[in-house]
């Protein structure tokens, strides 16, 4: 008995031996091709941009409102983004305003408090909510939402920064919702007991144990919910108004980059100064939300660090 | 001395699965009761019906009586009141994601202590109980998950008692610490029977005969006897009772 109980132990330690070394190299090749596909995404921006990189007057760039990309003969063009970075920041903000709040009590609701058939059928009523395409959610708010803020605000254009904001606020709570669920469903049990044996409430227990607990996995939750609001294009450009201003009230329509992007690509004559400033366009968003990521990162160590 | 504690026919089902069946046994205020047995004999279970946190199971059904110094805990309205007077400490350790000095001044706070002195006072009169006070004194301010699994269980402990509970119940509280501190704890636990009633569930059965003044033992959810120490160790009348008792089986 003891002698087979060595051998099968000794041939579990060789096998184990053998496939150490290629599930080492798998997993690196798999971290550095996500860095590759990167790279590469990136030079594909910067070759396309090419000659705009060093013609354009990158002040002018991202202080002036006047976008007249393809002027008539005779004009200057004049490529000024900052109306689009604008309507891009203030859409994004707004929308996570909506779904930060709103994935977050979900979330919480559908893992702490629902349970049995009420917890299945919203679970499936999310995936249905995070599988309608974006178009359609741009109909929503060019069909449904419009009409409804051109009433009560009593505005002309119900297409603008509140309708895009909320367009593009409720396609992210899906996402935001199920990503916050895994996070907090991924907090050990034995640390709802410890805080339910200490005499803590259901809503203690959300927000002083689960809550940070889970913090990294909210985050990230919010980032990526993020991230689809920035990114976001047909729904932008159908309820966004399309407007190249810098809005002055919660009514105005706006632009985001994206829409612009979607919208002049393809009138833009290949390889025009038009075509490679949209590039460029899309390096801006590329620097942006490379920006928010490396923020978040700094929070999730800050936060770390300190408490 | 009165009966602190008291269990008339409580069974517990999880589903179809019973758990803990027809538990009747008297728990004395100021003693130490020791339950003993094999693992998933019911013993976790049982605790969780003292401060109902089987509740918070959904397919857990009790039946049957838990009686705090007479009163049925399931008359108790205030849930959370009945919890902050029961100490628990799990088996695992588990330091919540606050600070260390959260971790402790978490109950007395929400209890309504708010003075600071006070507040450090019974921080660190729990740690110095947990035998954890000299490791971490120096950083109370880091997260209670950052410390090893052995200090992360004397601060579950801590804690416990920073409800200055009238019960403490021990889950196998030894599991992840070294036996030095064990039998340092021991010696603090045998001290704090003077102020609060000890319920010690543990597989360590030299744990129970060292500690306990009764003795039950539990097996596959059923509870074969309980009695005093010294006679369930040397006159058990089940045979299986002295076996397991005295290592022969488990
Ligand atoms: N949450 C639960 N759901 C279903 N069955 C459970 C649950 N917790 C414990 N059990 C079962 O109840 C029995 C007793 O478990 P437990 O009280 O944890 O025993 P012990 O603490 O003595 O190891 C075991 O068979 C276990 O599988
Ligand atoms: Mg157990």
């Amino acid at each position: 008995m003891p002698d087979s109980t060595r051998k099968t132990r000794v041939n579990k330690s060789l096998l184990s031996d053998r496939f150490e070394k290629p599930i080492e190299w798998l997993i690196k090749i798999c971290g550095w091709s996500s860095l590759a596909a990167l790279t590469a995404i990136l030079i594909f921006i910067l070759k396309g941009a090419g000659p705009m990189i060093s013609k354009i007057n990158w002040v002018e760039f991202f202080t002036s409102t006047k976008w007249v990309p393809s002027p008539g003969t005779g004009n200057e063009p004049h490529y000024g983004i900052l109306a689009m970075l604008v309507g891009t920041l203030s859409t994004t903000a707004l929308a996570l305003l909506i779904s930060v709040p709103l994935g977050l009590a979900a979330a919480v609701y559908i893992s702490e408090f629902a349970t049995g058939k009420v917890k299945e059928f919203l679970k499936v009523l999310l995936e249905l909510l995070a599988a309608i395409p974006s178009i359609v959610w741009g109909f929503i708010g060019l069909m449904v939402l419009a009409p409804l803020i051109q009433n009560w605000f009593g505005v002309q254009q119900g297409r603008n920064l509140l309708n895009g904001g909320i367009v593009l606020g409720l396609m992210s709570v899906p996402l935001i919702v199920s990503l916050s669920e895994d996070a907090l469903r991924a907090v050990p049990d034995a640390y709802r007991e410890a805080a339910l044996a200490l005499g803590a409430s259901k809503w203690e227990i959300v927000f002083r144990v689960l809550f940070p607990a889970a913090r990294n996995g909210l985050l990230a939750a919010v980032m990526l919910g993020l991230g689809r609001a920035i990114g976001e294009t047909m729904a932008a450009l159908l309820a966004t108004g399309h407007a190249n201003q810098i809005p002055s009230a919660i009514t105005d329509p706006v632009r985001t980059i994206t829409a612009t992007i979607a919208a002049e690509m393809g009138e833009a004559p290949k390889n025009s100064d038009h075509y490679h400033v949209l590039f460029i366009l899309g390096l801006v968003l590329f620097v942006i939300t490379g920006v928010v990521n490396v923020v978040a990162d700094l929070v999730i160590k800050g936060t770390k660090k300190h408490v | 001395m009165s009966t602190h504690i008291e269990f008339s026919d409580v069974s517990v089902h999880y589903g179809q699965k019973r758990a803990v069946d027809r538990f009747s046994f008297k728990i004395a205020e100021h003693s130490v009761f020791a339950f003993v047995g094999p693992a998933n004999s019911g013993k976790t279970t049982m605790l969780k019906c003292i401060n109902r946190t089987i509740e918070f199971i959904d397919a857990a059904k009790v039946t049957g009586q838990v009686l705090l110094k007479g009163q049925d805990v399931k008359a108790i309205r205030d849930v959370y009141s009945l919890r902050r007077r029961i100490g628990m400490v799990f088996p695992l350790p588990v330091g919540l994601p606050l600070t260390v000095y959260e971790n402790v001044a978490y109950a007395p706070r929400r209890m309504g202590v708010r003075n600071k002195a006070e507040l450090d006072e019974i921080v660190e009169r729990c740690l110095r109980d947990s035998v954890l006070w000299d490791e971490v004194k120096d950083r109370l301010d880091m997260l209670g998950t950052k410390l090893s699994g052995g200090q992360q269980q004397r601060l579950t402990l801590a804690r416990a008692l920073s409800l200055s509970p009238e019960i403490l119940c021990l889950d196998e509280f030894s599991i992840a610490i070294d036996p030095v501190t064990t039998m340092k704890i021991e010696d603090v636990l045998m001290q704090l029977k003077e102020k609060m009633t000890i319920i010690l569930v543990t597989n360590l059965t030299q744990q129970a005969r060292r500690m306990a003044d009764h003795v039950a033992f539990l097996n596959d959810s059923e509870l074969v006897e309980w009695g005093e120490n010294e006679a369930m160790f040397n006159r058990p009348k089940k045979e299986i009772t002295g076996r397991y008792l005295n290592g022969e089986f488990g």
